[in-house]
């Protein structure tokens, strides 16, 4: 079974961590993820970095940026995540644009995920049907676990449909918006968050996009099965280096 | 009958949104819904006796058409061939860019959205959609790129006279393709009241068919002013710039699937296609995906997308529209690249032969004279898309005027 799934079994509210590869040193990737699941993080979304990322706020903007400067390249992060498996066991996704992948070769970067152990792929700008038309079977053929996004102007037959075509978790986009954090949660945010709790969907979801803290984790996860926090551990990165992992995750854990 | 018709070839889009493999809507979830009303609704509303009134009054009264279709004597000596210009530089803004900001404004108000947003590269496409603004008295917000705001400051002052804030797009390279992208954050931000006006055949579909079919006036006009000319509705070739690649559709538009027409693309070559400064997009460019569409771009091995280069900022995208990647790679269309110093030369020219100072752009256009014989009974027509004031700056400095 697909490490997400496994995880999708156990009885708690997961926390799932966004990164940008290549950030904020080209070679920092390995750590950061041997750090976040040291310190009780569920699973992590490798971001890899886009000159043109449509779907990411000025944080995430500005650390594909800087990885880009730094030389990232899909290339040199399936180098970095050769061995992975020999020290971490949580579920790994990959969360990037589709060009970068499509230039790699879409069925070459399935086979490189499965080798390295990547158990699935977050791809904001794949659209459902390409993805249903084109890309379903090769991803199968590898393991991997593609994610589709919502968002509180998704109707609901789309999420229907699209809860049909998945076999892992939702992630549940939390408000009208590029990535980004902020402090508290509306009404009509904890309104939609009820909605989609209420269509009993068969996949789990998970929210993302303006979790940061403690009480936005607690929030976002009163009916979903667990929340991604991404630019505001990229901004905690930034200001206190890759060695601080455990600061930023006991923050929101304990 | 039916199954003739469904297998005769087109280059025109197909239900789904593409031209051959290019096109489609490779677009973020949260951008879903605002695409798919627009793709719900677009034919339906353009297609309207009383939008097709209001469009047509607008185009007649407030931007000048028809535009003239007039014959160059002087150039057409020259190059011993029958060239005819398409006068968009008479529009008002000066420029084809207005065609589709009025066709967008509409489809903007019958949508019942209150907001416009659009980037802008140059500010071409700002001030047009700046203008419509003001005329239909909405809010408008133009993205532009940092670099481009502090090198276009009349434009900037042109757009801030009419009424639209401009705002400046800080990320990644600071220009137009950063300026788009802020531009489809803002709409993704802002989901219900607000309408995007794109500025070129670029974009999710339905963009790059419903900004054709605003600019195909121009190839509409085309046929009948031809016709009372030349007796003919059709010339033998069409010659156009491509940047994102607008005015040609709307120049190509009418011929696209009139194999007797043959379609000239006129890309900018920058310093030399080789040179690592260029923008000739067909030629460099790798099938790939740029704010929504799966097109031709110029890419680094990675995917990632590069900054292209032109002396002429309408040029310098580093896509092209997925109709005209598809009228490269099925060869429809012919694609020749000029350099800078080609299309300097051509607009010096056209300048002091015709009266007529073009857009640094369109120079690109005619400098194919040059690159390319014409028979003497051939009837070239040229879409001269926009007028060269607001490029006098770059034409002085190069020629020491």
């Amino acid at each position: 079974m697909n490490r997400i799934n496994q995880k999708l079994q156990e009885d708690k509210k997961l926390l799932s961590i966004y990164f940008t590869a290549g950030f904020p040193k080209l070679h920092d990737t390995v750590s950061i993820i041997e750090n976040l699941e040291k310190n009780g993080v569920d699973m992590i979304e490798i971001g890899l970095p886009f000159s043109d990322p449509l779907a990411d706020g000025p944080t995430i903007q500005a650390s594909s940026t800087q990885a880009l400067k730094n030389g990232m390249t899909s290339k040199l992060l399936f180098e970095q995540l050769a061995n992975i498996r020999q020290s971490v066991s949580i579920p790994l996704i990959i969360m990037g644009y589709l060009n970068p992948m499509m230039q790699y070769g879409i069925e070459a970067f399935c086979a490189k995920c499965k080798e390295v152990g990547v158990d699935g792929l977050i791809i904001p700008d794949m659209p459902v049907d390409v993805y249903h038309e084109q890309y379903q079977k090769t991803f199968e053929k590898y393991g991997l676990i593609n994610i589709f996004l919502i968002t509180p102007q998704t109707s609901e037959e789309r999420i229907r449909f699209i809860d049909s075509i998945s076999n892992g978790f939702i992630y549940m986009v939390s408000s009208a918006g590029t990535t980004g954090a902020k402090n508290s949660f509306s009404d009509s945010q904890a309104t939609y968050f009820e909605r989609i709790g209420a269509m009993n969907l068969k996949n789990p979801q998970i929210v993302g996009f303006g979790i940061s803290n403690k009480d936005t984790f607690t929030q976002a996860t009163q009916k979903a099965k667990g929340a991604i926090i991404g630019s505001a551990f990229i901004k905690h990165l930034s200001e206190h280096g890759a060695t601080s992992v455990k600061e930023f995750v006991d923050g929101i854990l304990k | 009958m039916g199954k003739i018709e469904a297998m005769k070839k087109t280059y025109h889009v197909n239900e789904k949104g593409y031209y051959g493999n290019f096109g489609g809507a490779y677009i973020p979830e949260m951008l879903y819904p605002n695409v798919e009303e627009l793709r719900k609704h677009y034919l339906q509303i353009m297609y309207e006796d009383s939008f097709q009134k209001e469009f047509k009054q607008l185009l007649k009264d407030y931007v000048g058409r028809p535009s003239p279709l007039f014959h160059a004597e002087r150039l057409s000596q020259k190059y011993h061939t029958k060239i005819y210009l398409k006068r968009e530089d008479l529009n008002h803004t000066g420029a084809h860019k207005v065609n589709n900001t009025i066709g967008q404004i509409l489809m903007a108000k019958r949508l019942g959205k209150t907001r416009i947003i659009a980037e802008t590269g140059a500010g071409q496409h700002g001030v047009a959609t700046a203008t419509v603004c003001a005329l239909m008295g909405m809010k408008c917000i133009v993205y532009m790129g940092e670099i481009d705001i502090s090198r276009q400051a009349p434009n900037v002052a042109r757009m801030k006279m009419l009424g639209a804030e401009v705002r400046a797009a800080k990320s990644g390279s600071k220009t137009l393709k950063d300026a788009t992208n802020e531009a489809i954050r803002d709409w993704i931000s802002n989901p219900l009241d607000t309408h995007y006006i794109i500025g070129s055949v670029v974009g999710p579909h339905p963009y790059p068919d419903m900004v054709a079919r605003f600019q195909a006036v121009i190839s509409e006009e085309i046929e009948w002013q031809l016709q009372e000319k030349e007796g003919r509705s059709y010339p033998d070739h069409v010659i156009a710039c491509v940047g994102g690649g607008s005015n040609a559709a709307g120049a190509f538009y009418q011929y696209l699937d009139d194999e007797r027409v043959n379609l000239i693309a006129v890309e900018a070559a920058g310093k030399g296609i080789h040179s690592g400064e260029s923008a000739a997009t067909s030629v460099l460019g790798e099938d790939g995906i740029i704010h929504g569409s799966r097109t031709l771009l110029m890419q680094t091995k990675d995917g990632q997308i590069t900054e292209p280069y032109s002396i002429s900022a309408g040029l310098d995208y580093p896509g092209v529209g997925p109709m005209h990647a598809h009228l490269y790679e099925s060869k429809r269309a012919e694609f020749i690249s000029i350099t800078d110093d080609e299309a300097m030369t051509a607009g010096l020219e056209l300048s002091q032969l015709e009266g007529i100072i073009p857009a640094i752009e369109t120079s690109h256009a005619l400098a194919v004279f040059e690159q390319r014989k014409f028979k003497p009974e051939e009837i070239v027509v040229l879409n001269l898309s926009g007028r060269g004031d607001k490029d006098l700056d770059t034409y002085i400095k190069y020629f020491n005027l």
